[in-house]
């Protein structure tokens, strides 16, 4: 009665309490499936061990042991830390990945919420872990964490503008900021003449695509940029102290954002949820079929396991770089290209239209 | 909220529950800014300050999308907490960031300066009173296209805008020659 009342009174509340559902899974569904794929078999396999085998047929139950064993470890917090500060960062850092989910789109209808701004939303929150991650170092009263976290901000702010600079290439030659947009755009395109596959913008913007990649691998300070964690150097960086449910919520978010990160270059490179336009002739469909509903989410994490594949790659491939090296990378070379690339791209989208 | 559901389905007015969800938020997030910018000049920690700082500007975040300026709230949030509080937080950590109450945090002139911000209230909200009274916002209200922020920069407002590029070149120039002393 009370809840008839209140679905009639407010039509969008079914629909919010429908898409938090969906955000969590969206999360955590991809986020389980890469680190049993990627890290912890491939990883195995390229190191010539087995990995996880005893939970499980080869080990895929592994990822819930491990919640579990996390779940029930207690909840220290160090004797001289700021507690509150401590205890908030990791809902922080989480935060931020949920919200840079809601803007992801999975279908024609299939989006948590159209953005206007799109991308520009997406970039402006993934900011805001840093936030978490600089509360988390500096509460934690040790010098490791702190050290973490001055370099996760330096870095992050860093990798920051070549990330977005080489979005706006994409920006430019799709002409909004809109992710459906961008999606259309790419559907829609020809290759000289030839629409077979559409124009996904990795075709014209790999330049972009490259500096895209380098700066998510950074954001997510992943292996080689894994500065604030070096744990040869830092014990765990800024996630030194944790433990319990609070590690285990600063491992979500870093893995959780990693796939968020390689939806969002799927969507903005690869053609986001739309499968070839040559098959909407096969199958006699237009590009916004009702069915692409269904089958852009599987289209879409077929995507992300490709990007993902290269982050996990790099990551077990190269050796770390040395904070000097790592900042020259950002400002003297990914800057400038990426630059470089918005003046080419601006001349070019002009001189073509 | 408002301006997120205007944004999917282009629906023009409000209904009155709807209306009054979104004041609800507005109150929320009036209250919670004001009590986060009075604890961030009362508090005994640096690092507390900063961070109550961080409330209050993403308290503004959230009424921007009250009033569905969407592509500003997401410049605010880029801006002030992406790159201006890191910053700041950076800074601090770097020079003075002690847990616990730090107990020389005072300064002389507090009293002089809460007198400039009353001041400054009085006359702001003397100015708002003035030219809305007790307005309301029209319920048909849209949210701001991207797009014609960008138009308009780019034709109404041209010479502001690059007025206001060359000054935050000339800011960063300057930046570069006081601290490079070689």
């Amino acid at each position: 009665m009370m809840l008839a009342w209140i679905w009639s009174d407010w039509p969008w509340t079914l629909d919010t309490v429908v898409r938090l559902i969906f955000a969590i899974v969206v999360v955590l569904l991809p986020a389980g499936v890469t680190v049993y794929l990627y890290l912890f078999k491939m990883v195995s396999f390229m190191q010539s061990r087995l990995g996880p085998m005893e939970a499980g047929p080869y080990g895929s139950m592994q990822l819930l042991a491990e919640v579990g064993k996390n779940l029930q470890k207690e909840d220290i917090f160090p004797a001289k830390a700021d507690r509150t500060i401590f205890a908030l960062a990791p809902y922080v850092v989480l935060m931020s990945t949920f919200l840079l989910a809601v803007v992801i789109p999975f279908g024609p209808q299939a989006t948590f919420v159209n953005l206007d701004t799109g991308v520009f939303f997406a970039l402006a929150v993934s900011s805001v872990s840093v936030v978490g991650v600089i509360m988390a170092g500096w509460a934690s009263a040790s010098k490791y964490s702190l050290l973490g976290g001055l370099r996760a901000a330096g870095q992050l702010i860093a990798y920051e503008l070549p990330l977005i600079l080489a979005v706006v290439g994409v920006v430019i030659q799709a002409g909004t900021l809109n992710l459906q947009g961008i999606v259309t755009a790419q559907t829609q395109g020809e290759i000289f003449g030839f629409g077979g596959l559409g124009h996904p913008f990795i075709l014209t913007q790999f330049i972009g695509f490259f500096i895209f990649l380098v700066a998510v691998q950074a954001e997510l300070t992943q292996v080689p940029f894994d500065m604030p964690i070096a744990e040869s150097e830092l014990v765990s960086g800024y996630m030194t102290e944790y433990s319990g449910f609070r590690f285990l919520m600063f491992f979500i978010a870093e893995f959780a954002t990693a796939n968020i990160f390689a939806f969002l270059g799927a969507t903005l490179f690869l053609g986001g949820w739309q499968v070839p336009p040559f098959v909407h002739d096969l199958l006699g469909v237009d590009a916004n079929w009702q069915y692409f509903n269904l089958i852009g989410p599987g289209v879409m994490l077929f995507k992300m396991l490709v990007l993902t594949f290269v982050v996990y790659w790099v990551r077990f491939t190269f050796p770390r770089f040395r904070e000097d090296q790592l900042q020259k990378f950002a400002w003297k070379f990914l800057i400038p290209l990426s630059l470089v690339n918005i003046a080419i791209t601006g001349v070019l989208k002009v001189a073509f239209s | 909220m408002s301006a997120f559901l205007l944004a999917q389905t282009d629906v023009i007015a409000l209904t009155d529950t709807e209306a009054w969800v979104i004041n609800g938020f507005f109150y929320v997030l009036a209250v919670v800014g004001l009590l986060a910018a009075l604890k961030m000049v009362t508090t005994k920690n640096v690092v507390h300050a900063a961070l109550y700082l961080l409330i209050v500007l993403s308290v503004v975040a959230g009424v921007y999308i009250i009033l569905g300026a969407e592509f500003a709230a997401a410049t605010q949030v880029m801006v002030y907490i992406g790159a201006v509080m890191v910053l700041l937080l950076f800074g601090v950590m770097l020079t003075r960031a002690k847990i616990g109450d730090d107990g020389d945090l005072d300064y002389d002139q507090k009293w002089i300066g809460a007198l400039t911000s009353v001041s400054m209230f009085a006359v702001m909200g003397y100015s708002l009173w003035e030219a809305f009274e007790d307005d309301k916002l029209p319920s048909d209200m849209m949210p701001q296209r991207t797009g014609e922020v960008a138009n308009s920069i780019f034709s109404q407002y041209i010479v502001p805008f690059e007025a206001l590029s060359m000054l935050l070149l000339a800011a960063l120039i300057g930046a570069v020659v006081v601290a490079r002393r070689d």
